[in-house]
């Protein structure tokens, strides 16, 4: 698996011609589609509520310094520790640090997408420990060595049948003649599996989907419940988040996770969720002896105060994701990053510079279907055109797109040249058809690769028109 | 209503390089709904140059055409994606002109996309042409929403005697055509477009009607590459009675 976005053109190519793949990603409509629309639909006042969401993201991203000591501040007072990571390797050397001086080498780990995005697990594996991921698509991809191909479904650019031959080849210890083609069989298999390491663990290791400043606490939200075997469990609870999660309070936290389930899932509440303030306090039954949170930069103080700040309001739903016409086309190991579709787009380019993700950006038709479904009103085209403007200025743009949009707009801007090379090229273009349409121009290759160009009437409006007068 | 509004059109490039046909259908219709109507020197709204990043050639095209449509009580595009750059995104690449601004806000308050336009301003609500078949109805997504039209052309082509009309499946979802990106990524491009001629043929339509030429020009070409023989028409074309004319790409 490639896993480097400037390779994005090369992989798309090879996730296209993936019949599974097709399959599986036709699934984005049925599955999330239609129940985000569903639950939509049943809430009364979704757009106020958008609305209040927005306002409480962009509330959190300028006053992101105060609320985030603040939280440290709550954190601490209970017996939490906060720990700070400018980029993924201070990240992934908190967590070392931490998993060493517990001397824990069992870990069980599950709903954090920036471990994902900082390399932990390769990092920690090359030091003898392997954390295993708890949550049924994190251990399937795992399994297979695959990175997550969407936020919330990590295997989702698979089909029932890959997940059979997975756990086949992965759990050599169960009999071979089992039965596991069902969808309840493969779960059952999963849960019997991981149990085992659930009870032997002794660091777990989440992420959170909000910090709250007022109470210092963190919020997970999860289906499956691994989410709190895996925090509860273990004597250690390593919490991994990105910075720009912190909100002003719980109740705040609350307005966004009636947008999170629904624009994510079409829940209207996921099955669990799970409000996390501190190590067991005395007289508690249960919950990890110690806490750590480690707050990950990691690029995102780069956006503040530009205009791609606003890709920081994301609560990592994938509406966008699930909603995206190229996305849908390509699936998520395409972009080779962690974070993909619209988001990866208006993100990635600010956290990995525009040099390694300058496709994303552009790889986009600006349907403006992101926008509309995003639950906090990220202007997710205008962001990726706000890139696109950084790399025409910049070295990174192809030179031989830079030269033909100059001679175009060369003639765009001289309406006299402009019509008389305009009637010339639409008497060469008939000049070319037959049968209707052209079949080939030496120019235009990437047009004439998968397409034919419908004969055009040889004559430009603008001739005709003064012609009639 | 007293005096007849003076409407500049907007040809846009395409129509004006490749189906002129479309342009005098707007002129038709724009005419019988009492409109007077000029088409001052043109080029191109400068989506492209915009769209490709390159903000001082997207901003000079603004002000082009500002300078040669300021003067008309309209401005008529038969696209909602050239209309969609002239009342979204003028103000944007003029942001820094302060000179322009304002006057880009003020040709955006009056610019429409040509069915809405009929609709919305002129208050036109019924035709009387024929086209005779069954058709879908291909939404361009910035008519959809850029310029939030989506009921218009469905409510003038319900009307016209012998059509019948057919809806996708996913309207919403994009053809794939986006200007460069056609061009840039054409295998993605490539899977867009047949996951909506898929969806076109499974409505049983023999035509498919929109109302941005890129998007007909890419899904066409398409359907000439792989033989599917679905015909394919501006609503322009079909509102001004011009559907006994040779479609997009026949001879």
């Amino acid at each position: 698996m490639n896993l480097d976005p400037r390779r994005f053109r090369e992989n798309s190519r090879a996730a296209l011609e993936d019949p599974g793949l097709r399959i599986a990603l036709g699934r984005l409509r049925t599955h999330f589609a239609a129940g985000r629309a569903g639950a939509v639909e049943r809430y009364p006042g979704w757009e106020e509520l958008r609305e209040q969401g927005r306002a409480i993201r962009d509330y959190s991203l300028a006053n992101l310094d105060t609320l985030l000591e603040q939280f440290e501040r709550n954190m601490t007072a209970r017996g939490g520790h906060v720990h700070w990571a400018r980029d993924g390797a201070e990240a992934r050397h908190i967590v070392l640090a931490i998993l060493q001086q517990r001397n824990a080498r069992s870990i069980i780990k599950g709903k954090s997408m920036v471990s994902e995005e900082i390399g932990l697990n390769p990092f920690l594996e090359a030091r003898g420990i392997v954390p295993v991921e708890t949550d049924l698509g994190e251990y399937i991809v795992q399994l297979r060595r695959e990175p997550p191909s969407h936020i919330i479904a990590p295997a989702f650019h698979l089909n029932k049948e890959d997940v059979t031959a997975t756990f086949r080849a992965a759990h050599t210890e169960l009999p071979a003649d089992r039965s596991i083609a069902e969808r309840s069989e493969l779960v059952a298999e999963a849960r019997r599996v991981l149990r085992q390491h659930f009870e032997s663990a002794n660091a777990g290791i989440t992420g959170a989907n909000f910090l709250t400043a007022a109470e210092g606490a963190t919020m997970l939200v999860t289906n499956e419940g691994n989410g709190d075997l895996t925090r509860l469990l273990p004597k250690t609870h390593i919490v991994l988040t990105g910075i720009e999660k912190v909100v002003a309070n719980l109740e705040q936290a609350a307005v966004l996770l009636r947008l999170l389930t629904r624009s994510a899932t079409g829940q209207d509440i996921s099955s669990y969720v799970t409000v996390m303030s501190g190590p067991r306090a005395t007289g508690e039954t249960d919950g990890p002896e110690n806490f750590h949170v480690v707050l990950v930069d990691n690029g995102r103080t780069h956006l503040l105060g530009t205009q791609a700040q606003e890709v920081l309001r994301c609560i990592r739903c994938a509406a966008c994701l699930n909603h995206c016409p190229v996305y849908a086309a390509v699936g998520g190991h395409a972009y080779g990053t962690t974070y993909t579709g619209p988001l990866g787009a208006a993100l990635n380019p600010g956290t990995m510079g525009l040099p390694i993700a300058h496709h994303h950006p552009n790889a986009s038709t600006f349907c403006g279907r992101c926008a509309e479904v995003c639950p906090v009103k990220i202007p997710l085209p205008k962001i990726m055109r706000h890139w696109r403007a950084r790399e025409y200025a910049s070295s990174v743009a192809p030179a031989s797109a830079r030269r033909g949009l100059r001679l175009w707009a060369f003639f765009a801007r001289r309406p006299a040249l402009y019509r008389v090379a305009a009637k010339t090229v639409s008497r060469v273009l008939r000049l070319f058809a037959c049968d209707g349409r052209v079949r080939t121009l030496p120019l235009f290759r990437d047009w004439f690769a998968v397409r034919d160009f419908p004969a055009p009437h040889g004559r430009t409006f603008q001739e005709l028109w003064t012609a009639r007068k | 209503m007293t005096a007849r509004p003076r409407v500049g059109l907007f040809v846009t490039c395409l129509v004006d390089l490749v189906r002129p046909q479309i342009g005098f259908a707007a002129v038709k219709l724009l005419e019988q709904a009492g409109c007077d109507v000029e088409v001052p020197v043109q080029t191109c709204c400068g989506q492209p140059a915009w769209n490709s990043g390159a903000d001082t050639p997207a901003a000079d095209l603004a002000r082009q055409v500002i300078d040669a449509f300021e003067s008309f009580d309209y401005v008529v595009a038969p696209s909602g994606s050239c209309a969609g750059m002239i009342v979204r995104h003028y103000v944007e690449a003029l942001t820094n002109d302060s000179a322009y601004l304002p006057r880009a806000r003020a040709l955006a308050a009056k610019t429409h996309e040509l069915i809405s336009f009929l609709m919305r301003v002129r208050g036109v609500n019924d035709v009387s042409v024929r086209c005779i078949g069954t058709a879908c109805y291909q939404d361009s997504c910035s008519s959809l929403r850029e310029m939030n039209v989506q009921d218009e052309p469905r409510a003038l082509l319900s009307q016209v005697e012998g059509l019948t009309l057919s809806e996708l499946r996913e309207p919403e979802v994009c053809c794939g055509f986006g200007g460069l990106f056609s061009v840039k990524y054409p295998e993605i491009s490539e899977r867009m477009a047949d996951e909506k001629i898929l969806d076109a043929q499974a409505t049983g339509a023999d035509l498919m009607i929109g109302g941005d030429l890129g998007c007909l020009l890419h899904l066409k070409g398409r359907m000439q590459r792989e033989g599917v023989p679905m015909r394919v028409r501006h609503v322009a074309e079909v509102l001004a009675g011009m559907a006994d004319e040779p479609a997009l790409g026949e001879p």
